[in-house]
């Protein structure tokens, strides 16, 4: 009884309106309201066959093609791969028998599913949307709880509309101050998961909160909350308000008119009570932060541009030393060299991390009237089809392509190489994606994680550059 | 689901923090369909050199860690990715434990629905498993689930705990998805109610 009056977070709150059952172990089976497919699920689609499944709510469900699809041309017969190509078919084959929304290549509304779901409006607050990719917290910026999953247990939210869920512990990372000039969302992001770790936030769903990150718009937000997962976190989410629902309001799937209302009342009710406990509490404060970059192999690696490589010699611990040491030789740097004096080979623009229109705009707004450096190969891969025709009307694309960018069509690209988009062995790419994996653009790649302008700054200098001095000169 | 009850196995060590799942099975192996052998590409970048000709280094690719079945690692092991194939990989290699300090997510239900048990230890207990395995390649553990407990080569014991329903369900092999559809009725419930608000 004590727990129905006291002050709750929003987690709480989502959780408990879409508790179905408790189970006796205390995992809760939790009602989807939004389950968004992309062209991985053909293993899902396999298992529900195999048992002879059907899809219990296909009105609930919305697929759309992203890894597999090539970004030089709509035509998915250049995919020269019978099986990556197969892998796009099924979707659609699937989708049409379950019965499932299905965006095609040559619909609009195509794109990466995690910038498709906000765009439409399909992502809203309060709900719980799971999809079976790692990087779904990204509809946590709309205060959704929003969670990536196996193919396993797409077969299950498919069959079941529901999912078995450990609740998680809750971590509020707030974040207060204005932004310095030249620092962005994924500066903010970088920052947060070199501080906590790639470990740092297991278990764990993030709410970040604060004036920073409340004075942010709603695609800085997603990215924010799109990297929740290189912590280590469950799910990543921001308190919605007036911002939120003024980007929703009119989109193809956002509620109208007295539903609307209604909803708005209910969204109104979402953010954690102020006397709210967290599990953990971090602070930061804006003013420290700056353009970061990442130097290794996890996200965690993230330094500011002004810094230099770190030396294995200083870490804690043998273990971490040797690591440190395959990372060095497998990005080949050297300890105490300058960030800003490592060449570049390709940059990537794009992705559910930073493939939204905003995230254009700052990269133009670098590109704009600068050449990419010779030798350079630079491409930005809109999230969505939505997206590229938007910067195509406010005229970016011609903006890119006049400084030598090379200007495609949506998909997931080049952030991990599925389609065939990849970063040359032993090549380095300035990278507006989220994961530096070792091997993730491509065997032997050699990833940086930065910010969309970041990437421009590289690509327009031909090394990692710290874009305040661009900025200065504009 | 195959079942688990115990295993007396080998195990592999890898004592960096973070193994992604993109390092267990890279991306480019993601189109495959269950049916394959996923054996083949697990750890793929670390097992075969460029001219796919084996790594000596990895300690895989060493007689005595050959046949392990149990891989002991550091810190949010299988981070990353969401793709299950990290799962069937090790599976189809014939691992059957998994023990970490920590594991990513996504990774560790994963696994649970696949007859791959994920056994959390505290770091220090990790750590001699690792220095064991390392300094006597070959040597084994005892895993007894429903016991919930790992017997190292020194004979320590390491009790585990794990959730009762997944307990249940790897002992029996049965899964979730069955469970779930029995209660079917409450979902039901749980949508006219939705209906209604």
């Amino acid at each position: 009884m004590e727990k129905n009056t006291a002050a709750q977070t929003m987690l709480e709150k989502i959780w408990s309106r879409h508790r179905v059952i408790e189970r006796s172990d205390g995992q809760s089976l939790l009602y989807v309201d939004s389950h968004l497919l992309q062209d991985g699920s053909a293993p899902a689609f396999a298992m529900l066959r195999q048992r002879g499944l059907t899809v219990r709510a296909p009105q609930r469900a919305t697929a759309t093609q992203d890894h597999y699809v090539p970004t030089d041309s709509r035509d998915l017969n250049s995919v020269a791969d019978p099986e990556k190509r197969e892998m796009a078919n099924a979707l659609q084959r699937d989708s049409a028998s379950a019965g499932i929304r299905f965006f095609s290549l040559d619909d609009r509304r195509q794109g990466i599913v995690h910038v498709v779901g906000p765009e439409q409006g399909l992502s809203q607050p309060g709900m719980f949307i799971v999809c079976g990719d790692s990087h779904t917290a990204t509809h946590g910026a709309l205060g959704a709880l929003a969670i990536g999953i196996g193919a396993s247990d797409v077969a299950h939210v498919l069959a079941t509309q529901a999912l078995w869920l450990p609740q998680p512990k809750t971590l509020r990372i707030t974040i207060d101050g204005a932004l310095p000039s030249g620092v962005s969302a994924k500066d903010i992001i970088l920052a947060i998961i070199g501080r906590i770790g790639a470990a740092g936030a297991s278990g764990q769903a993030i709410e970040y909160a604060g004036s920073t990150i409340r004075a942010l718009s709603v695609e800085g937000r997603m990215t924010v909350c799109n990297m929740s997962i290189e912590a280590a976190a469950r799910a990543g989410m921001i308190a919605p308000d007036d911002r939120t629902f003024e980007w929703l309001a009119g989109r193809p799937f956002a509620p109208t008119g007295a539903d609307w209302d209604r909803a708005l009342a209910r969204w109104r009710q979402l953010p954690s009570d102020e006397e709210a406990r967290f599990d953990r509490e971090v602070n930061i404060d804006a003013g420290t932060l700056a353009p970061m970059v990442t130097w290794g192999n996890s996200p965690e690696d993230a330094l500011p541009i002004s810094a230099r490589v770190p030396d294995p010699a200083a870490a804690p611990s043998a273990q971490r030393r040797e690591g440190m040491q395959k990372t060095l030789a497998y990005m080949g740097l050297t300890p105490g060299m300058a960030l800003t004096d490592l060449a570049i080979d390709q940059v990537f623009i794009g992705s559910c991390t930073n493939g939204r229109i905003e995230d254009l705009r700052a990269a133009a707004g670098i590109a704009a009237g600068r050449r990419v450096a010779p030798g350079v190969a630079a491409w930005v891969v809109a999230g969505s089809t939505l997206v590229k025709l938007q910067a195509e009307a406010e005229g970016l694309d011609r903006i890119f392509t006049a400084a030598g960018f090379e200007w495609r069509h949506a998909g997931c690209s080049m952030c991990l190489a599925t389609n065939g988009d990849h970063v040359a062995p032993g090549k380095r790419c300035a990278s507006t994606s989220n994961r530096n994996f070792v091997g993730r653009q491509g065997p032997g790649s050699r990833t940086h994680l930065m910010s969309p302008a970041m990437a421009a700054a590289a690509a327009v200098t031909g090394r990692l550059t710290d874009v305040r001095q661009l900025i200065a000169r504009n | 689901m195959e079942a688990f009850q115990t295993l007396d196995a080998v195990m592999l060590p890898l004592a960096q923090a973070n193994v992604d799942t993109d390092q267990i099975l890279p991306a480019r192996y993601l189109q495959k369909p269950r049916s394959a052998q996923f054996d083949e590409f697990l750890f793929r970048d670390l097992r075969y050199r460029k001219d796919g000709s084996e790594n000596p280094e990895f300690l895989l690719n060493q007689p005595a860690y050959r046949a392990a079945r149990v891989v002991v690692a550091g810190d949010n092991f299988a981070c990353g990715s969401s793709r299950e194939h990290a799962v069937w990989a090790l599976y189809d290699y014939g691992f059957r434990v998994a023990i970490a300090p920590s594991f990513g997510d996504i990774f560790f239900a994963n696994a649970l629905k696949n007859g791959l048990l994920p056994i959390v230890l505290p770091a220090a207990a990790v750590a001699a498993l690792i220095g064991s395995a390392r300094a006597n390649p070959g040597a084994k553990v005892v895993v007894d689930l429903a016991a919930q407990a790992v017997t190292a080569p020194d004979g320590a014991v390491h009790r585990f705990t794990i959730d009762q329903f997944s307990r249940h369900c790897l002992l029996e092999g049965l899964d979730e998805i069955d469970y779930t559809l029995s209660q079917s009725a409450h979902i039901s419930a749980y949508e006219e109610a939705l209906d209604k608000r």
